[in-house]
């Protein structure tokens, strides 16, 4: 792999850049692996990156229906933070975040991982206490994570209104300042040219059709639009589309895959230096550095696999951020568009063992998944790999929600009373 | 008048009309019907903005809203709407534009140094570098990338215009209303259907507004557009939307259509929305979107100064100015040579039709030679000249061999180019419709429909006037057909002229220059090249997506609709794949860039959310109450008295209430009436309760679990009589609660007699909590007997509150003799002040959420959603007196068994002292077991509740703690920053732990 | 925004007044104590996610209240079939066959 550098950029300048190669291959399928991937999504890509870098495992195959980094991975708000609630999400999430810090010089290529902040605000009481148990809790794990005052916000993000006087007025937040965004093409690509470097087969555009077992019951290969490929291990990261592929095996997934939208408006100059989420008022924000601001707006109420949602959803996120930010009022929406994202019960990811042997399901991640990719991809190898999880995803299991230990995040926002 | 690029006559300006505007500050004339683009060309300005990353000099490339380059702010009350497409801002008196993405000005911009480092960064460079020194991405490399990109700047100030929201129905929406579009439009009229015609220009007609030659009916295309909308306006049928923008097309036909209202205007009424956001449900659509021409790829083909031919039609034709007085036409197909006639025809010099086709029609070559204009075949223009506006172009002549030879070089200051047309199939393409390559064409078309849509005319490639209108005609009476089942006898058109050319070219333009020296641009405004798309296949970017995110091709504001078939077309090439092989991007709503105020329309202040308000709210209002959001309901916080902090208020409050007696406005609590001879099993199958046994008119607390096992709300539930439940729900939970009822009743249990009602609204409730409570009440309430015995604690009694029928119950949360009085909604506000007076009498107080949470937590009373988060079973909350021993089943009792549930080391509810009775811990606070936690180590539980107490002079807290039960009476701690907090487990219940006040 | 048609009003109106309650036949045991914890978390959480055709629920919950189910194609968001709570689960094969023709 050729290593890039500005030396090398200018370098290839002299001769027109028309030395650069390939940043990954476009190989036909060997009859057979050591492990399959399926789905060359951030996490898939990542998965099979840290099988070939940390566990000797060359002989990988990551098989991707269509072209790689082209669902939930080109499709997301690129937000990266760690402020979970539960000791377990916190450990799993800020394992990512070691990652991302250095992860355009593990990998040789900018991911653009931008620490600007990520804060969340809080507009009532409930809010407020929920804010502050975040907190505490992220403070005793080592998470980053900090309250502002509502001035203080402002201060961090002029742009935000915090009149009085707005129907749900901003009552504080909270900052995660090693939080922020990445570029989340770049991190598709970055792993793709890291694994293909390392060996790692990428196919696209080639769909799997089953998953043969043998008569243990074991995997023993993939069949796809390009004929059987046999492998001893194969771990699915096909997110909306898991329920589908683990049917194939016989498995049965607790998800539910909903179309999420998101949105750009046209470029500007800097206008918003963080990025502010608000889940009470149901909206995400931040500014591309190309200049757009990127805007994530809700899932539709009805599972779809169509990657299209409903005006009314985007209506609402809209009407949210022109509350927020009422001078973006007169900016335009330039793009939208939509994921498919697989939704659990407990609204946390599964990485985990399944009940067939030799395949290993990584689903789950709903509206969040992004942000994980590097500390996803770095367990799930490890449970490919040892055929056993590593401590961090130990408790992201399947059988959690047989058993009741559920890492429900969604439920510690709890609003009653 | 100084406008020397202005036509002496023609064109749809009325030049009587004569307007001022500025552009960066320079005062300039133009004329009512010109667009900022045709007044600013009359001016001779063509340089007007500065390109995204090498910040080239540009210029005005359509006429369109496809325009890449032609952005400029629009100053108005003080702030600026950057990005506005110079070719469809509408001129008004006093307009003031500026150029953007420039410093310290449009002329010599600073940024201009990209463009000769520009071999430092071909597509994708940001990716290769930027890496080392790590922390210098987000310091110093980002800021500096983030300033140099962006196109304008935002609007500083809060934007006070209004935008207006309306939901339509129609038979038939026609998008477009070229000649394709107004046939529809009138067919599918003359049946009767009804009909929404939109379009995003200002005048109805697309391409006939520009049409010189052809006539309709024996009248020129201006006539017949004129006499066809009047028709269409007498019809009562049809609603026609000029300056609408259908903009998104989603599932089951519903179509998104932006109006702009008053934007054009120079001093717009202040009672009109800036613009209106039509959702419309058509039956059937006619998407007669048109076809938009495509720039040739040739080495410096950006310059100020390089048209689309069509557009310098357009201008010429339409708003009577001259694009230059030395045009070069530069072309692939025939209609550019008509734009070359048309100017001829004016006077501008056509310095050569340079056409790439070997052999152009003969027809046109006479026509061409008949005026005078030098005709060059196998021709191509491979490279430009002038800075900041071109002043000279190079031939080429394209040999048999595929190379080029050097043709000599032209002055002009203008070049007209034409690589052919592209249908706009983005509507179609976001139906979800699956566009086709008709290789013949060299085009994408719309395939088969996936909703009840149909293109008509140039969008689906079909070119000529007579066929466009013919195909127009025949798709309003089909979908209007399809829509209603009407059809009638169309009165059709006949046109001559306007025929249909051929000819058309994709991807770059080859050249004799070096190549690896010159730009020929794909993507203008994102400053794409031909190059940059061939490295990203080099790469290995082989998807169209890749290529697409890699060289941002296509991801400008006009979406890729000037620069997709070309860097296709280029990828193909690369790929030596065929065209379809390789794909094509999606289009995406919305097909223009669509204003963010437009899809918040109203929802903003007061109706962002709705309010819901209790009858006790505008009198709160006026005694100083201070309120908290809960949910949409606005609740009264607390009632602070003069100079009272939020501390000392809520500590008096809580203080009255014990002592004597406090008003409370409980109304928002979520209230359900289950009714019918098997309303005590269905309350038996869902909460965990028994209900079977409890008598009419007593009350008992219910617990509400999910299947799973988990609490997901409680409340009080009073038997009216033996077939009547009022139920209460927390205020959060009422709406889930009583979805989570329905579900059951109607899809599990169907065979169960029960109606459930929400009452929620039905009532007002006061809560009167206090030893004083029975004497503030008595006086009026009758039909009762009010005596401990007679009314004992959890009782319920049908009654009159002041004459008005009232629901009494004696029930109590914070844990004083307590009653709550639900009265007809309409008499709330007069129960509140009759109650609010009285009290007063009394020496009670009024009290707000924050004293009822004290109150309650004194007590041990969980708040559902504050104590509990989900994942809290009974037991955890140490109520498994709550749970019917003897009941086979209740939702949840399933999952209560479940091996977690059961498992020891479960977090549990209990109280927490701490050493020091003055700290108060914080809510959310961790809780460890030792004193000073190493980093990492996981909590036993974190504090859900804590308070002051005032009746205990100390502070409380209420806990989640793992097997907190058995821990009572030890010491734990709540590490915070400044030091760990030492706290004793204690039982739940802090004041009179008999309930010894309860019952009096 | 959907167009959602109500078998018990006889009406189509905007998918905003109905609330899609998720997979559709999932019915919960009926002696729960009987039930394996397996059982009771198919019950609980398992869904068929399908791609392609899928009966779901939903409620008229701005109109008549009602439960019905319908069955959608999750990939064009098509409603091919709407019937009463209670009516069986048709063979949706049967009707993919049926749409494709």
């Amino acid at each position: 792999m050729k290593r890039y550098s500005f030396l090398e950029l200018a370098k290839n300048a002299l001769s027109a850049h028309k030395n650069w190669g390939r940043q990954w291959r476009a190989p036909e399928p060997k009859a057979a692996y050591d492990v399959v991937i399926v789905g060359a999504g951030g996490h898939g890509l990542a998965t099979a990156y840290y099988l070939a870098r940390e566990h000797g495992i060359r002989n990988i195959a990551v098989i991707e229906k269509g072209w790689l980094g082209g669902g939930n991975t080109g499709r997301n708000t690129t937000i990266v933070r760690s402020n979970y609630l539960w000791e377990e999400s916190a450990a799993l999430y800020n394992h990512a975040i070691s990652l991302w810090q250095g992860l355009s010089q593990e990998l040789n290529y900018n991911v653009m991982y931008s620490a600007r902040g990520v804060m969340m605000l809080a507009h009532t009481v409930h809010d407020v206490q929920v804010a502050q148990r975040h907190i505490h809790a992220n403070r005793l794990a080592g998470v980053q994570n900090e309250w502002l005052t509502p001035e203080q916000a402002r201060d961090y993000c002029p742009p935000l209104n915090i009149s009085k006087d707005i129907r749900y007025p901003v009552m504080g937040a909270a900052l995660q300042r090693v939080g922020g965004t990445a570029r989340h093409d770049a991190v598709a690509w970055g792993y793709a040219r890291g694994a293909d470097a390392l060996g790692v087969d990428i196919i696209q555009n080639c769909a799997v059709t089953g998953i043969r077992r043998g008569p243990d019951g074991a995997v023993e290969g993939v069949e796809t639009a390009k004929g059987f490929i046999g492998a001893k291990k194969v771990g699915v990261v096909a997110a909306g589309h898991t329920s589908t592929v683990m049917e194939m095996a016989g498995v049965r997934m607790p998800l539910e895959s909903y179309p999420l939208q998101a949105l750009v408006s046209e470029p500007v100059k800097p206008a918003f230096p963080c990025v502010v989420m608000s889940n009470t008022i149901h909206a995400y924000i931040s500014q591309s550095d190309k200049g757009e601001l990127v805007i994530g707006a809700g899932t539709d109420q009805f599972i779809s696999y169509s990657q299209t949602g409903g005006i009314h959803i985007s209506n609402h996120t809209i009407d949210a951020i022109c509350e927020l930010f009422p001078h973006f009022r007169r900016m335009r929406m330039l793009r939208n568009w939509g994921g498919i994202v697989d939704v659990t019960p407990d609204r946390s990811p599964i990485l985990s063992k399944t009940p067939v042997p030799g395949l290993y399901v990584n689903c789950g991640w709903g509206t969040g998944g992004f942000k994980a990719t590097p500390g996803s991809g770095h367990v799930f190898a490890h449970t490919i790999a040892r055929d056993e999880p590593h401590a961090i995803n130990a408790p992201f299991t399947m059988d959690r929600f047989r058993t009741g230990r559920l890492i429900d995040e969604a439920a510690a926002a709890a609003v009653a009373h | 008048m100084s406008q020397p690029f202005r036509t002496e006559k023609g064109g749809r300006i009325d030049r009587a009309a004569q307007l001022t505007f500025t552009f960066d500050g320079e005062e300039m004339q133009g004329h009512t019907g010109d667009t900022l683009a045709s007044a600013l060309l009359a001016n001779g300005v063509h340089l007007v903005g500065r390109s995204f990353k090498y910040h080239r000099p540009r210029g005005i490339v359509s006429a369109g809203s496809e325009e890449p380059n032609a952005l400029v702010g629009i100053y108005r009350n003080g702030d600026q709407t950057p990005n506005m497409r110079a070719t469809q801002v509408e001129l008004y008196q006093g307009l003031e534009a500026i150029s953007q993405n420039r410093f310290p000005s449009l002329g010599f911009d600073i940024g201009a140094v990209n463009d000769l480092l520009s071999p430092l960064f071909p597509a994708g460079f940001y990716y290769k570098t930027f890496k080392w020194p790590k922390s210098f991405w987000d310091r110093v490399y980002e800021p500096v990338i983030r300033s140099a990109a962006g196109l304008g700047k935002p609007p500083k100030n809060a934007d006070t215009d209004v935008y207006g929201n309306l939901y339509a129905h129609c038979d038939v929406l026609v998008a477009g209303s070229g000649p394709a579009g107004l046939a529809a439009a009138l067919a599918a009229a003359e049946t009767g259907a009804k009909v929404i015609l939109c379009d995003e220009q200002a005048e109805f007609g697309g391409s006939l507004l520009s049409e010189a030659g052809a006539s309709i009916d024996g009248s020129t295309p201006a006539d017949w557009i004129a006499a066809t909308v009047a028709r269409l306006s007498a019809m009562d049928n049809v609603t026609l939307l000029p300056r609408t923008t259908a903009f998104g097309y989603f599932a089951h036909n519903f179509i998104a259509l932006a109006e702009r209202v008053t934007e054009h205007e120079a001093d717009p009424d202040p009672r009109l929305p800036r613009e209106r956001l039509w959702q419309v449900r058509a039956r059937e659509v006619v998407i007669a979107a048109g076809a938009i021409e495509r720039p040739m790829v040739f080495p410096e083909n950006d310059r100020p100064g390089i048209f689309l031919a069509d557009a310098g039609r357009t201008y010429l034709n339409r708003y009577g100015v001259k694009v230059g007085h030395k045009v070069l036409v530069a072309t692939a197909c025939d209609t550019a040579w008509q734009a070359a006639f048309d100017l001829a025809d004016q006077g501008v010099e056509v310095t050569a039709i340079a056409d790439m086709r070997e052999a152009p029609p003969e027809n046109l070559i006479s026509i061409a030679r008949a005026r005078g204009i030098r005709v060059e075949a196998g021709c191509v223009v491979t490279g430009t000249l002038g800075r900041k506006r071109v002043r000279s172009a190079l031939l080429g002549r394209l040999m048999t061999s595929g190379q080029v030879a050097s043709g000599g070089q032209v002055d002009c200051d203008a070049i007209l180019m034409s690589g052919g047309w592209t249908p706009t199939v983005s509507l179609y393409s976001q139906s979800r419709g699956k566009v086709v390559w008709d290789a013949a064409k060299g085009v994408y078309v719309p395939g088969t429909s996936v909703q009840h849509e149909r293109s008509a005319g140039a969008a689906k490639g079909l070119y000529g006037l007579q066929a466009t209108l013919e195909d127009g005609y025949a798709a309003g009476e089909e979908a209007a057909r399809a829509a209603t089942g009407k059809t009638a006898v169309i009165t059709r058109a006949t046109a001559t002229g306007g025929e249909a050319g051929s000819g058309g070219t994709l991807g770059a333009i080859p050249h004799d220059r070096n190549a690896s020296r010159v730009k020929a641009f794909v993507d203008y405004q994102n400053d794409v090249t031909a190059k940059d798309v061939q490295l990203a296949v080099r790469e290995g970017m082989h998807s169209i997506e890749h290529i697409k995110r890699y060289t941002t091709t296509g991801m400008a504001t006009d979406q890729g609709r000037l620069s997709n078939m070309n860097a296709l077309q280029i990828a193909s090439g690369a790929l030596d794949r065929p065209v379809p092989d390789v794909g094509l991007t999606t289009f995406r709503q919305p097909f223009t860039p669509t204003t963010f105020g437009l899809f918040a329309g109203v929802s903003r202040g007061d109706f962002f959310d709705p309010v819901r308000k209790t009858p006790s709210h505008d009198w709160a209002v006026e005694n100083g109450g201070i309120f908290e959001d809960v949910g949409q309901w606005k609740r009264t916080w607390y009632f602070p008295k003069d100079g009272e902090d939020m501390h000392a208020a809520v500590a008096r409050e809580c203080k009255t209430v014990r002592d004597s007696v406090g008003l409370f406005d409980a109304s928002t609590l979520g209230k359900i009436e289950v009714v019918g001879p098997d309303a005590a099993e269905f309350l038996e199958r869902m909460y965990t309760n028994p209900w079977k046994k409890l008598a009419p008119g007593r009350c008992r607390y219910g617990l509400l679990l999910n299947d799973a096992g988990f609490i997901t709300d409680d409340g009080v539930i009073g038997r009216l009589a033996e077939d009547r439940f009022h139920v209460t729900t927390t205020t959060g939970g009422a709406p889930n609660v009583f979805a989570t009822m329905e579900d059951y009743l109607q899809t599990e249990w169907p065979d169960l007699d029960v109606w459930i009602t929400s009452t929620s609204e039905q009532y007002a409730v006061a809560a009167v909590q206090g030893p004083k409570a029975r004497e503030v009440i008595a006086p009026f309430v009758d039909g009762v007997d009010l005596s401990a015995d007679a009314f004992s604690h959890m009782s319920v009694r049908e009654a009159t509150f002041c004459g008005v029928p009232c629901r009494l119950f004696r029930i109590s949360f914070t844990g004083e003799l307590g009653f709550e009085i639900n009265v007809p909604r309409r008499h709330g506000q007069m129960m509140w002040e009759t109650l609010a007076t009285e009290i007063g009498k009394h020496g009670g107080t009024l009290y707000g959420t924050e004293a009822m949470h004290v109150l309650r937590a004194e007590k041990g009373y969980i708040i559902v959603g504050q104590d509990t988060d989900g994942t809290v079973t009974p037991q955890d909350a140490g109520m498994t007196w709550a749970i019917g021993k003897k009941k086979h089943d209740f939702v949840g009792k399933r999952g209560l068994d479940r091996p977690d549930l059961v498992a020891e080391n479960r977090k549990q509810l209990v109280g927490l002292l701490t050493k020091d009775p003055k700290v108060q811990l914080e809510e959310g606070a961790q809780i460890t077991v030792s004193e000073t936690p190493a980093t990492g180590t996981p909590a036993e539980g974190h504090v859900t509740s804590s308070y002051y107490s005032p009746a205990l002079d100390r502070t409380i807290a209420l806990a989640i703690v793992k097997n907190g039960h058995a821990l009572e009476g030890s010491t734990l701690y709540v590490p915070m920053p400044d030091g760990s907090i030492p706290v004793e487990v204690t039982g739940t219940v802090f004041f009179d732990k008999e309930g010894a006040r309860l019952n009096v | 925004m959907l167009l959602v048609y109500c078998p018990y009003c006889d009406v189509e109106r905007a998918e905003t007044e109905f609330s899609c309650r998720g997979e559709a036949h999932i019915a919960r045991p009926a002696d729960p104590t009987q039930t394996s914890d397996e059982d009771w978390v198919d019950y609980l959480y398992m869904r068929s996610n399908t791609k392609g055709l899928y009966a779901e629920r939903w409620r008229h919950i701005h109109g008549c209240g009602r439960f019905f189910n319908a069955v959608r194609d999750t990939v064009s968001d098509r409603f091919l079939k709407v019937y009463k709570a209670g009516e069986p689960k048709p063979d949706l094969e049967a009707i993919a066959k049926e749409a494709g023709k």
